[in-house]
């Protein structure tokens, strides 16, 4: 039977990993975050997060796509740490992701970051 | 470990008390319970007691109701409950219209309590599967119709009158995914005979996101009444939009309002993609960005607005992300280069004829390419004085 959705044939979920500098964890996303994925990419994301954590960075230098359902996702994380009083940045946006990001505003309000050394800076 | 309930029925009276005693160990550890019955009327009484019995372990030969005519009795009761004969040793003639009612097993007389153990563990087994195949397909159903009522409630809001006058000309249209998205958009008569257009797209799918887009369309078009300016329109239904609104769906929106007389477009941006102005030549300008926010992201958000002049001749074009977003079998998108390209030295004429090119060439760009988001397009066509 073909893939229900060919923007996902490559794979359904979105890997994550993380990388831990100090009390801020850095966590990479790779491939495509949109609406097949996105409820999954928020669990996977729940789950890596310490109770300790004093910042949360996601590195998007290996997302190609993100679509707003995947945008909703970052809002949700952003909301959630906010209230934990958790710092939070994104990182390493490629062009096209960094284009959805403007479109969409999402520029305005969540913290973007050239690089992970940049953002690493910036919540430590 | 859950626990499974299996009816045995028997005219024996002995073989209650060596049931209990050989299987002891499955009792003890809590798999399994035993009810008993002496006959097919007493089972069909038990059945009728107990509606958490799993499994009847039944003999053929009884007074009163034997255990083929039982066979028959049970998917009345429940069609989920499976059975397992037991019948004398070499009855061929009896187990074989025994499976033919539906037996799931059958085992033979004298009991060998291995063998008896090993029938129930695999009938268990298969129940289990049953019922999570049951489930799933019930969870999909659901899903279905959530997805239907989804679709239904997008489709009502979407208008299929468009105005035409000696003015202007709109065409509008919108291709749903499969699985369902959220756009939609509108037109409507401002009290200055001005006209109010708006394209959107909601970030999420189902019926929480469809109740989202009803919202989003009602608070547009409510607000839109009485404010003249497109960036307190915006500002006003952000901040409605906004409150209680715990699962961070948002709306991405251009609002425009249009002058018939006099061409002008003064629109403002909820995170929306940007418009697209086609020219007499068929050259096209992409709106620059004016800032904003999708909607219902953040509260007492600022949406500077824009004014521009819509030519004679010239088209306005509104289209969602499903339109530069589409994909093709080599997961390239259609971007706006090619949407630009379309209308290279083939201006449209009218409305429909924007629209419309526009569904046409994206279609030939994904192919094959199954849609993974809605498509939409609304169209402003100029008309020249007449």
């Amino acid at each position: 039977m073909p893939s229900y959705d060919a923007r996902n044939r490559k794979g359904r979920t979105v890997a994550i990993s993380t990388e831990r500098h100090g009390s801020v964890l850095a966590i990479k996303a790779e491939g495509r975050i949109d609406g097949s994925n996105a409820a999954d990419f928020l669990k996977s994301v729940e789950g890596v997060i310490d109770q300790n954590d004093t910042g949360v960075i996601l590195d998007f230098s290996d997302l190609n796509y993100i679509s707003s359902a995947g945008l909703r996702i970052i809002l949700l994380i952003a909301k959630d740490l906010r209230q934990r009083s958790v710092m939070f940045a994104v990182c390493s946006l490629s062009s096209s992701v960094a284009e959805i990001f403007m479109i969409s505003g999402f520029d305005q309000i969540i913290d973007l970051h050239a690089d992970s050394a940049a953002a690493i800076a910036a919540l430590q | 470990m859950d626990t499974y309930k299996i009816l045995v029925v028997d005219d024996e009276p002995d073989l209650e008390p060596l049931i209990l005693q050989r299987m002891r160990r499955n009792i003890r550890s809590g798999r399994y319970r035993f009810v008993f019955a002496r006959n097919g009327i007493e089972a069909l009484a038990r059945l009728g007691e107990q509606e958490d019995i799993d499994m009847v372990l039944s003999d053929i030969n009884m007074p009163q109701m034997d255990g083929l005519t039982l066979l028959e009795q049970i998917p009345k009761v429940d069609p989920n409950i499976r059975s397992v004969i037991i019948s004398a040793y070499g009855d061929m003639k009896n187990i074989r219209t025994a499976m033919n009612r539906g037996a799931f097993d059958f085992v033979t007389k004298p009991l060998d309590f291995k063998d008896l153990r090993h029938t129930i563990e695999r009938t268990l087994k298969h129940l289990i599967e049953w019922r999570s195949a049951l489930a799933s397909r019930d969870q999909l159903v659901m899903l279905q119709n959530e997805l239907d009522v989804a679709s239904k409630i997008q489709q009502s809001i979407l208008p299929t009158r468009f105005p035409t006058t000696t003015h202007y000309d709109i065409f509008g249209a919108m291709e749903p995914a499969r699985n369902v998205g959220g756009d939609f958009y509108d037109i409507f008569t401002l009290e200055s005979g001005h006209l109010g257009l708006a394209i959107a797209d909601v970030s999420d799918k189902g019926v929480p996101a469809s109740l989202f887009m009803m919202s989003s369309r009602t608070l547009l078009k409510g607000t839109a009444i009485g404010i003249p300016e497109p960036g307190y329109v915006l500002r006003d239904v952000n901040d409605l939009l906004y409150e209680d609104n715990d699962a961070a769906m948002f709306v991405t929106v251009i609002y425009a309002v249009y002058s018939p007389a006099s061409g002008q477009v003064t629109y403002a941006n909820g995170g929306h993609n940007p418009p697209l102005i086609v020219h007499t030549d068929g050259s096209s300008t992409l709106l620059p960005p004016i800032g904003g926010l999708a909607l219902g992201v953040a509260p007492g958000i600022i949406f500077p607005q824009d004014t521009i002049s819509l030519a004679p001749n010239e088209t306005l074009v509104l289209y969602t992300d499903g339109v530069t977003e589409a994909m093709n079998a080599d997961d390239e998108e259609f971007g706006v280069e090619r949407l630009q390209a379309i209308f290279a030295g083939t201006p449209p004429s009218n409305a429909r004829e924007a629209t419309e090119s526009i569904f046409d060439a994206v279609h030939a760009f994904a192919g094959e390419t199954p849609q993974s988001d809605d498509i939409t397009c609304l169209s402003v066509f100029r008309r020249p004085a007449s």
